[in-house]
């Protein structure tokens, strides 16, 4: 047994816990630095309306809005179609942000995230929504508004749970509620994400060119 | 001392507040099981409870209840060894006493109102007072504050309690880590519309504490631990934290850019996040090693053979749970399909068990064998079959649920993901394939294994040691020189 203390053999750097303890300093001060800079960046880019385009205004709930494949990024893309009004209103910019933080506050104070997934995470019980505006289920353009409206304010008249009987509960939605959701849900669908959920099929929609920003 | 009656009178101030925090944390964990179970049988009867107790507030309280009693067993862990590591009594015993009330009552009220309460209307006062509807952080901010004040108070004793003695590779990392750790809750206590902006700071709370803050605590629970059972070298041990503190810290920070290819965020996430995130299971490769050679170079000569074997099922089952499962899925090309399915349940099942509940109930062993008067556990111990069964049926139960749920994520990422487009329709294709379906009945089998071996778990807990008349193995002899400052401190000899 060796004594420790001033007459301790030399150690090699590599065992030495003084080398290692300014290693995992430096290193975790590095990545740190890395992150904060990348989420300065991220931050700007993510910001709705901003230039990149990524995350879209929130009138953009004026407009119609497809999922298309870009032959360039090798994925399926958001494109913002010409105008096509939630239930028939033109909204302003700041009226459509209350409308869908109206929605956005109805969806995390009735919990949704624990029974649907956004954007992919939350919990599995229930379909995924970041393209619940989108999905075939509506049937068509013409029919979704009313079938949307109609499934929320009522989940279990309206239950289709393809036979599993696992339906959604009746959120008890007020009618402002109810168009807050449906608009935080279309805005959804516009956000750019990088080609998730990958091979989505749209509902039938009218053309997405001509009017279209 | 007398052996294997109750020796609470005798602990020292921290270890009392330490064997509170446990025991609120072992009848959480039993909660979070009870109501993983109602969740779980909502996928086969979905009836059951409907509208009464619906899945999403049985699964609210079932990740709620997990959060919480681990944050109570981090607590408690630390509480127990900051008074041996610093050799001095806890600063501010008032204060800590008091935090540990606010913070129990603050959760019983949170627990309530989930259960009763529910939901509320859409605007603000909901998130204040009933739920902020973001998962596994769902506290209402009015508890977020409290927690946060908590905090500053167990970090107050804490870096106190080291100020006022002395310091040790173990302790100067802990702390950091503190500050880090309770740091990133703030980044989860604001609201915003944007929703890429709200998921980007959510995993900064999530993400960042299971894969970087959490992994070093219980890396520094993980060394004082070793030295304490096995009598390993203090030297060694604190240069092998180092090491995985920089592994650690290394990967696991930029290893977050694997939450954010698919939220909205710049497209460079898909290459950062992929490349730093398939390095995370390097620190746990080194973890494995780190204890598995120190447990084979003390011969498994341990002073406590229950909290060994779990400290020896932390290192693999962290390997196993995140290293693996996570790596399975955390290339971009791969997670495309597995995003948000049973596979992520699968891997957060497996991973939060094999690394956070397997460390703290070794740390519970440890403590139960003091409070018995450090009576003997090692080979031979009266009544030993219960904790190998407890340690036994919990992981049988937990590779059984985690088998089933990446059975049935497989399944989910093929018919849904893959082939379906991930539409409404798709989704049921998905759960309805007899695959998926016979999968949930497993999970469900295996989740009901898994709870007797909790309960024995906790009856072995408050039974262990009871009535054994030897005394504690003597550990370490091999090369064990304690190289802090003053040397070992005799065990309660601080009691205030
Ligand atoms: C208890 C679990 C649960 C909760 C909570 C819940 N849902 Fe659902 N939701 C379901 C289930 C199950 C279905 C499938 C219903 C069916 O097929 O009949 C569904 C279907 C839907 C659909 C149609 C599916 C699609 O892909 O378009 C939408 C939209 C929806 N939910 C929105 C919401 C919103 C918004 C909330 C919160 C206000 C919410 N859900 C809360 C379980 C839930
Ligand atoms: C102890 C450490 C870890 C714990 C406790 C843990 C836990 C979890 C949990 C609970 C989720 C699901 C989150 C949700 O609800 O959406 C998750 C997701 C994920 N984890 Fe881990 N994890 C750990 C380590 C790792 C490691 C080391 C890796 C990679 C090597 C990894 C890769 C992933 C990935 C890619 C996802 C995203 C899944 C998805 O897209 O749905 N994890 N983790
Ligand atoms: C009796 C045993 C258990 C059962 C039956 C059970 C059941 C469930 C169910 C049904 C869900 C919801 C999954 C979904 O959204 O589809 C869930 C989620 C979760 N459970 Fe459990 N659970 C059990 C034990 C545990 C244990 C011991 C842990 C960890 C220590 C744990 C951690 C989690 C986590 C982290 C999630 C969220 C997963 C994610 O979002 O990916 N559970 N559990
Ligand atoms: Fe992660």
């Amino acid at each position: 047994m060796v004594a420790e203390g001033a007459d301790e053999p030399r150690r090699e750097w590599w065992a030495s816990e003084d080398f290692w303890r300014k290693c995992a300093i430096f290193v975790t001060g590095f990545m740190a630095l890395v992150l904060v800079m990348l989420t300065f960046h991220t931050l700007t880019v993510i910001e709705a309306g901003s230039e990149a385009g990524r995350v879209p205004a929130y009138s953009v709930i004026n407009h119609r809005i497809g999922y298309e494949f870009d032959e360039q990024r090798n994925f399926a893309v958001p494109v913002i179609g010409p105008p096509a009004p939630l239930f028939g209103e033109m909204l302003s910019e700041e009226e459509a942000r209350r409308l869908v933080d109206h929605g956005k506050l109805t969806v995390q104070a009735r919990n949704c995230m624990n029974c649907h997934t956004l954007l992919g995470n939350g919990a599995y019980y229930a379909p995924d929504l970041t393209k619940a505006w989108l999905d075939p289920g509506w049937g068509n353009e013409s029919a979704r508004e009313i079938l949307m409206t109609r499934f929320l304010d009522d989940p279990i008249a309206n239950a289709r749970t393809f036979g599993t009987g696992r339906r959604m509960p009746d959120p008890n939605l007020t009618e402002a509620e109810l168009r807050g959701v449906i608009a935080y849900l279309k805005w959804m669908s516009a956000i750019d994400t990088n080609g998730f959920p990958h091979g989505f099929t749209p509902l039938p929609q009218g053309p997405l060119t001509g009017g279209g920003r | 001392m007398t052996f294997g009656r109750l020796e609470f009178a005798s602990l020292r101030i921290g270890q009392k507040l330490a064997v509170h925090y446990f025991a609120v944390a072992m009848v959480l964990f039993l909660a979070q099981m009870l109501f993983g179970l109602l969740a779980a049988w909502q996928f086969l009867d979905p009836a059951f409870l409907f509208g009464v107790l619906d899945f999403n507030v049985n699964r609210m309280v079932h990740i709620n209840a997990m959060v919480v009693w681990m944050l109570y067993g981090f607590i408690g862990s630390i509480y127990w060894l900051v008074e041996d590591e610093a050799g001095v009594p806890l600063v501010g015993p008032r204060i800590a006493k008091a935090a540990f009330w606010v913070f129990t009552v603050a959760v019983t009220i949170v627990v309530v109102v989930y259960l009763f309460v529910q939901s509320g209307p859409g605007d603000a006062w909901t998130l204040w007072l009933i739920n902020e509807g973001r998962e596994y952080i769902e506290a209402p901010r009015w508890a977020d504050i409290g927690i946060v004040v908590c905090m500053l108070a167990i970090f107050y004793n804490v870096a106190g309690t080291f100020l006022a003695g002395r310091w040790s590779g173990i302790s100067g990392v802990l702390v950091l880590d503190l500050v880090a750790l309770a740091g990133l809750y703030l980044a989860g206590m604001f609201y915003t519309t944007n929703l890429p902006m709200d998921q980007y700071w959510w995993w900064w709370v999530i993400h960042l504490w299971v894969e970087a803050t959490w992994e070093v605590l219980v890396g520094c629970i993980m060394a004082w631990g070793l030295i304490k059972t096995l009598g390993a070298r203090r030297r060694i041990v604190t240069t092998w934290l180092y090491i995985e503190v920089a592994l650690m810290f290394g990967s696991g920070i930029l290893g977050l850019g694997h939450h954010y290819f698919w939220i909205g965020t710049p497209e460079y996430w898909l290459g950062v996040g992929g490349f730093f995130s398939a390095l995370e299971p390097i620190p746990l490769v080194a973890m494995v090693v780190h204890a598995v050679y120190d447990a084979g170079r003390h011969a498994f000569r341990a002073n406590n053979h229950p909290a060994l074997a779990w400290l020896i099922a932390h290192a693999f089952g962290n390997f196993l749970g995140a290293g693996v499962w996570g790596f399975m899925q955390t290339l971009p090309q791969i997670n495309l399909y597995t995003h948000g399915t049973q596979w992520s349940s699968s891997h957060g099942h497996l991973a939060f068990f094999g690394a956070y509940v397997t460390i703290i109930v070794a740390m519970i062993y440890v403590a139960v064998q003091r409070l018995r008067g450090n009576v003997w556990m090692s080979a031979g111990l009266q009544g030993g079959w219960r904790w190998k069964w407890a340690l036994g049926l919990t992981h049988l139960g937990m590779m059984g649920m985690t088998v089933a749920l990446l059975i049935a994520g497989y399944e989910q990422s093929f018919v849904e993901r893959a082939i379906g487009g991930s539409t409404w329709q798709a989704y049921f294709e998905g759960q309805t394939q007899p695959w998926f379906v016979e999968a949930m009945w497993w999970r469900m089998a295996f989740g009901v294994l898994m709870t007797f071996g909790v309960v024995l778990l906790l009856w072995d807990l408050v039974r262990i040691g009871v009535g054994e008349k030897r005394p504690m193995k003597v550990v370490g002899g091999l090369d064990d020189v304690e190289e802090t400052g003053s040397g070992p401190v005799p065990e309660g000899s601080a009691a205030g």
